[in-house]
């Protein structure tokens, strides 16, 4: 009972300062919740580096809190509507886990606006937003085309999802584009972060003959280990700066700031509304981060002109015709993939001989 | 030169004096490292303690200690009667998984029936299933002479991978886009285990966990069985002497402790978790093993055990929250809780004399 | 089509780190203690070890601060076991957790700061490697030929014996585990100076917990350590590189499989005891069981 009259009072005093904008002097409070710690140096690490964006962007107008490592489910339900109670009116939960605790706490507090990150749920106070990883994908793959001397290339997946399947599908085919004979190995790790195991993953596909490899895990250990057999790879999530300019010789790097600036101004000027977006290259929210020396001029201005033609709209990753793993027809001639379509990937393209797990 | 010397019978007073001394000692060994952190001490450890309780969103919060110290509760009091009768299960976390896993199994086959008997088969089920994962080092150390504490144990992590195995495969919701994750069971109405009374954090496992409480106070204090169990503990001899069969005491704890948390895997899966993931075991079983011994094996204990460790976690995320602090110093903190509170118990067993 | 060479190298790799701790939670439980914080220990010592090691440019310091490191903090989990008299199993997951939220804490300023590169030793193997191969005939010699190693044993077997026959077993006991910090600390320090080369919280990732596993396969033998290290390593290194190769794995029920293997080992050997055919490789006697001498 008493919560009732809480949420109650806390909803009406919301609704009061929510309507003319923010009342004069009034900051909005914003909070996050991470799914892991923010010294994660990858995933959440760049999440963060979005809350500190928006704190330099709006300085005093707003005020930020988050709640890390919090773990999905129950968890996650107490940890949304803590930061709901603390008077937070703008709310990022940036892990997909989340989807359901989201919705559930969205409904009983309809003036504090949701943003969820990678998921398929919407409500009028739940917006989702995602990124085109798979824009990134197609340029590092055309630069594993072009450097691979074995044409074998190799992929670190985390767990057999859409988002990675898209990564892993995009590569191959920007690499095969710009070299026929290439080959594509992937290892799953069944871990979004496990330094060890990924160690291994990468040494597994290096003894493979693997000589650039990929990763859609955080760690920067496939790096280190590249660096022991002379392969190359890419930065994953964050630049992983540290091992440039070989082996690390580019990244893909996730920038939330563009789109965190943008809707916290929305919440602030009170244009905030429910919408779904998946941003790439074009729209800054996938970054390539520099393309080393290690990698030949003609290679880099290859990269580059993959990515140029992506973010302008000239080039979509996934154009027909193409086919699907079995054999079976995906896209005809020109064909471009809808988003629908690709938010449910679930196979790999022909030409890719290993066999997705069941 | 200081001498430890134990006591007959535990001393009550101290009993009831230690754990408030060593709540006290952590307040002030962390409110020692939180200053040289840089935070105010006196608000950290308000927060952490009092905000929960009585702060402005106590409203909330109070009822979500009972969800977050009912599981503990339902598992630590299966756990304590093995613990005292010298039956260390602590593979209490993968009886966890395989209750919710098997009491979800049933909920996603019925999918989308509808009928009152839903629930009570899923109830069924996860006991049965956490008991069957308990009873196979009971059986193994009853066959074979196998520590139940490695087997129990080694039976965790195996558990662990049937879970990733369930909901990337059998158990994955069919209409999920390939996300892995069951179905969630929060908005299948037969199968959901549902906040009873608005407002409260009630849910069937936090009334399970409340039967347990009575049960086992029942047993500890009122029935030969928990005679049989506090002898078996402190003399196997002479329990044996007593008609205490020690075999079918092993097969009882554990199928016991089992079932209990077998339940409590299932009530979080059909209630505040929801769903089976492949992150579904996030622990409880591991910190029902600190809850049980914070409660010195005792109902009561028990209960007061398992809301303060709810306390710290719920306190700890307004820290979070309200100051900035990372999540990282609130696991120290709770880690000189229990350091301070196992430390201090020596007081309620040992005597200290000088000698000269 | 796999070059088992190959893959024999990449083992020995990934059991160095559990083949550590579990060598020294081994000489703990020979004196009788089950110590469950092998993770809180591995994770300072990862800290301490690199920390130490992006101070100074040497892994070798390295190393030695993350034994320190990992014997600092067994130092919390003695003193309440030994002289508190605390429960062990308890004490051990608080240790767990403790570790791993202080190392968090104190990691920060070296997050994105990296390791100096290993130096190689012969075979292409680098020295921490050799290390824990040479650690295991002087880890079965200490405890099977020495002096201090048969009294060691003997606190473990039935301490009440031991110290009826004037043996300092609680001394004995805090340098057991203080020896199972400092290889906890090694093997943790191995995962963040040798395979990854950055500080990241929760870095360790579950080691601490198979190095657990480890010594129930290995019937509390270094020998058998050795074996299940390399089992437990192998299984992880055999499946992706059968992944890498394309073919099709059940990877979930296969890194099950060493899991349900040290089940059927401990079996195997409990059996063996009580049906009297063999007496070694069983648990040690007072393992778990507090000491408290009376007298």
């Amino acid at each position: 009972m008493k919560r009732r009259t809480l949420l109650g009072s806390a909803a009406a005093l919301m609704a009061v300062s929510a309507l003319p904008a923010l009342a004069q002097g009034e900051k909005l409070k914003v909070g996050f919740i991470y799914v892991g710690p923010i010294g994660d140096g990858g995933w959440t690490y760049q999440h963060d580096l979005g809350r500190l964006a928006i704190e330099k962007e709006y300085g005093d107008r707003i005020e930020t809190s988050y709640i890390e490592s919090v773990p999905e489910g129950a968890d996650a339900e107490r940890a949304l509507t803590q930061l709901a109670l603390a008077g937070n009116k703008l709310i990022f939960a940036t892990s997909f886990g989340f989807m359901d605790a989201v919705q559930n706490v969205a409904k009983k507090f309809p003036d504090v606006k949701f943003e969820h990150a990678t998921g398929y749920k919407r409500a009028d106070n739940v917006a989702t937003y995602d990124a085109r990883f798979y824009e990134g994908r197609a340029v590092i793959g055309t630069i594993a085309g072009l450097m691979t001397k074995s044409n074998k290339i190799g992929y670190i997946g985390s767990f057999p999802i859409p988002e990675v399947l898209q990564g892993i599908n995009s590569a191959y085919l920007a690499a095969k584009k710009v070299n026929p004979e290439v080959e594509m190995k992937v290892v799953w790790a069944y871990s979004w972060f496990d330094p060890a195991k990924e160690a291994d993953a990468a040494a597994a596909l290096f003894a493979e003959g693997v000589d650039v490899f990929m990763q859609h895990t955080d760690s920067t250990a496939p790096l280190a280990k590249a660096a022991e057999s002379g392969a190359i790879g890419f930065g994953q999530a964050s630049d992983m700066a540290n091992f440039k300019p070989s082996p690390r010789v580019s990244s893909i790097i996730d920038n939330w700031e563009p789109y965190y600036i943008k809707r916290v101004g929305a919440a602030l000027d009170g244009t905030w509304k429910s919408e779904g977006v998946w941003l790439g290259i074009g729209d800054g929210e996938v970054e390539i981060g520099e393309i080393t020396d290690a990698v030949p001029a003609e290679v880099k201005a290859k990269a580059e002109e993959v990515r140029d033609a992506i973010a302008k709209g000239e080039l979509h990753p996934f154009t027909g015709p193409l086919k699907k793993q079995d054999g079976s027809d995906w896209l005809a001639e020109g064909e471009t993939a809808k988003d629908e379509d690709l938010s449910a990937m679930n196979f790999y393209v022909e030409g890719i001989t290993a066999q997705l797990p069941k | 030169m200081l001498r430890l010397e134990p006591r007959a019978s535990a001393s009550l007073g101290w009993q009831i004096a230690t754990p408030v001394l060593a709540v006290l000692a952590t307040m002030i060994a962390g409110g020692i490292l939180f200053a040289a952190l840089g935070f105010d001490p006196l608000a950290a450890i308000r927060t952490i303690f009092w905000d929960p309780l009585f702060g402005t969103a106590a409203g909330y919060s109070r009822p979500q200690l009972l969800v977050k110290a009912g599981p503990l509760i339902l598992i630590a009091c299966g756990l304590a009667l093995g613990f005292r009768a010298g039956i260390w299960n602590i593979g209490a976390e993968g009886q966890y998984i395989i209750g919710g896993i098997c009491g979800a199994a049933v909920a996603l086959a019925t999918y989308p029936n509808e009928g009152i008997w839903i629930f009570p088969a899923m109830i069924a089920a996860g006991a049965l299933g956490g008991m069957a994962w308990g009873l196979i080092p009971a059986l193994l150390r009853n066959w074979f002479g196998a520590s139940e504490i490695l087997v129990s144990l080694m039976l965790v992590y195996v558990a662990q991978r049937i879970t990733a195995w369930m909901s990337f495969g059998p158990l994955k919701n069919p209409e999920g886009f390939g996300f892995p994750g069951s179905r969630n069971l929060q908005q299948y109405e037969p199968a959901s285990n549902p906040e009873l009374i608005a407002g409260t954090g009630l849910h069937w496992g936090v009334v399970a966990a409340g039967v347990a409480l009575i049960a086992t106070w029942f047993i500890v204090s009122r029935h030969i069985l928990g005679f049989h169990i506090r002898t078996a503990g402190a003399a196997p001899r002479a329990a044996r002497f007593a008609g205490v069969k020690p075999s079918w005491l092993v097969a009882l704890c554990l199928g016991f402790s089992g079932a209990l948390a077998g339940m409590a895997g299932l009530f979080e899966a059909a209630g505040p978790g929801g769903q089976i993931t492949e992150n579904f075991g996030s622990g409880y079983g591991f910190t029902a093993i600190i809850v049980a011994f914070l409660g010195r094996l005792h109902p009561v204990g028990i209960l007061l055990g398992g809301l303060l460790l709810a306390l710290t976690y719920i306190g700890g995320e307004l820290a979070q929250l309200t100051m900035q602090m990372p999540a990282a110093s609130v696991q120290v903190f709770q880690g000189m809780l229990l350091f301070f509170i196992l430390g201090f118990d020596i007081l309620t067993r040992f005597r200290i004399r000088r000698v000269r | 089509m796999i070059d088992p060479l190959s893959v024999f190298l990449m083992l020995l790799g990934a059991a160095t780190p559990i083949l550590f701790a579990s060598l020294g939670e081994l000489v703990a439980e020979r004196a009788g203690v089950l110590n469950l914080g092998v993770e809180g220990m591995m994770i300072c010592g990862a800290l301490a070890g690199f920390a130490a090691a992006h101070a100074s440019g040497s892994p070798a310091l390295g190393f030695l601060a993350a034994a320190v490191g990992g014997t600092a903090i067994s130092l919390i989990f003695a003193g309440l076991s030994q002289y508190l008299l605390t429960n062990q199993v308890a004490t051990g997951l608080a240790l767990t957790l403790f570790g791993l939220g202080l190392t968090a804490m104190f990691g920060k300023p070296y997050e994105g700061t990296k390791a100096p590169s290993m130096p190689m030793g012969p075979l292409g193997l680098n020295w921490m490697i050799w290390l824990g191969l040479i650690a295991v005939p002087l880890v079965w010699w200490f405890l099977n030929r020495s002096r201090a190693g048969l009294v060691l044993r003997a606190v473990g077997e039935n301490h009440d014996a031991a110290h009826a026959l004037g043996y300092p077993v609680r001394r004995i006991r805090v340098l057991a585990i203080a020896f199972g910090g400092a290889m906890a600390g090694l093997g943790g320090a191995y995962i963040s100076i040798a395979t990854v080369l950055q500080w990241t919280e929760g870095m360790t990732a579950g080691a601490g917990w198979i190095a657990l596993a480890i010594v129930v396969f290995s019937r509390w033998d270094p020998r058998g350590a050795l074996a299940g290290a390399w089992l437990f390593g192998g299984v992880t290194v055999l499946q992706l590189r059968l992944q890498a190769a394309g073919v099709s794995v059940p990877v979930q029920l296969l890194s099950m499989a060493p899991y349900l293997a040290t089940i059927l080992v401990l079996v195997l050997i409990s059996a063996q005891q009580k049906f009297g055919r063999s007496a070694g490789g069983a648990a040690p006697g007072s393992l778990g069981r507090p000491f408290h001498a009376l007298r």
